[in-house]
């Protein structure tokens, strides 16, 4: 009896673990931010490239800060529900034009829609390096004391304003 | 067939070069550059290291790595840089810590597994073997018996 039971528990334990690995995503790599504080960054605005945005401009205030690019195909997935987002709530939205030809960019806005309070540019990819950035887009959550809360790898879905968003933001809010 | 031929090295030739390379003038940095690069992974494409990788990401870890080790930073400094950004993940000797211990000390696990498996299969194999001498031996005897018994018949 013995015999039999032994290899057939090994092989439910098997199963479980790959069943387990088949269900994780592994472009989700833990995120070392959360609840760390912002990198600093100054960088030029996309529309106004002679201001600058600093993260110092953001303090007291929850906001997102969504980057994307141009040429990032999933951005263009996920631009909708931002735009939907922004529409729908008031919440500040900051992009981050990750390595992307202003012009482009520019044009890509004016097309699909403008979610953003701001865009700066990063145009040699530093201030994502700063960020960790690895697969565009990437969005953050930034609470009132400047630190990064949450971290979204990959497009947003409608679903996940509602689910994660949403509700995170106003537990944030409500903090002093 | 020549044209072919020359078309093909120089297709090879095009793909050898396509990592840049960036030379230091110090060699114990030129060094540094070589080693952190290699074990530095690329984010974009997991399996990769940012020495081996293409990807726009990996060409600007190999600049940021650069640049720290022409400021004179140590690679302990650019290894840490790396890991607050990227985590643990980006590091493919991953450091021994709580999360990590699982992965360190689970090949000698399985080694420790395998012999003891070997162990048993053994042990086993040799009482099996055993009684198989056993029952032989027994086997020997009795025909010892019937054959004796047989000789006695005959003579009666």
């Amino acid at each position: 009896m013995l015999k039999y039971i032994i290899p057939l528990l090994l092989f439910i334990i098997l199963a479980v673990f790959l069943g387990l690995g088949l269900k994780l995503n592994p472009n989700d790599i833990p995120s070392p931010f959360i609840n760390k504080p912002a990198p600093e960054f100054s960088a030029p605005k996309l529309n106004a490239p002679e201001q600058t945005l600093t993260h110092a401009d953001l303090k007291g205030q929850v906001w997102l800060f969504n980057v994307w690019a141009s040429w990032c195909v999933s951005c263009r997935a996920e631009h909708p529900i931002l735009n939907q987002f922004a529409k729908q709530y008031a919440v500040v939205i900051i992009g981050l034009n990750y390595k992307d030809e202003p012009e482009d960019a520019k044009t890509w806005l004016k097309t699909l829609g403008n979610p953003y309070n701001v865009s700066i540019m990063d145009t040699d990819g530093r201030i994502g390096i700063d960020y960790g950035v690895y697969g565009v887009p990437e969005t953050f959550v930034i609470d009132k004391k400047g630190l990064i809360r949450y971290k979204h790898t990959g497009p947003v879905s409608a679903d996940d304003v509602q689910k994660i968003f949403l509700p995170l933001i106003a537990k944030l809010e409500a903090e002093s | 067939m020549k044209p072919l031929l020359l078309l093909f090295l120089l297709m090879t030739s095009i793909n050898s070069h396509a990592v840049d390379s960036r030379q230091l003038s110090d060699p114990k940095q030129q060094e540094s550059y070589e080693t952190l690069t290699k074990e530095l992974r690329c984010l974009v494409c997991q399996n990769q290291t940012i020495a081996d990788s293409n990807a726009e990401l990996a060409g600007d870890l190999r600049r940021q790595v650069y640049e720290m080790l022409q400021q004179g930073k140590s690679e302990q400094e650019i290894i840490r840089f790396m890991t607050d950004r990227y985590g643990d993940f980006v590091l493919y000797k991953p450091p021994f810590a709580g999360k990590t211990s699982l992965l360190w000390i689970a090949p000698v696990l399985f080694l420790l597994m395998g012999l003891m498996t070997i162990f048993f299969v053994i042990r086993r194999k040799r009482a099996t073997a055993q009684v198989q001498v056993d029952a032989l031996e027994t086997d020997i005897e009795k025909q010892k018996k019937i054959r004796s018994l047989l000789e006695k018949g005959e003579l009666s």
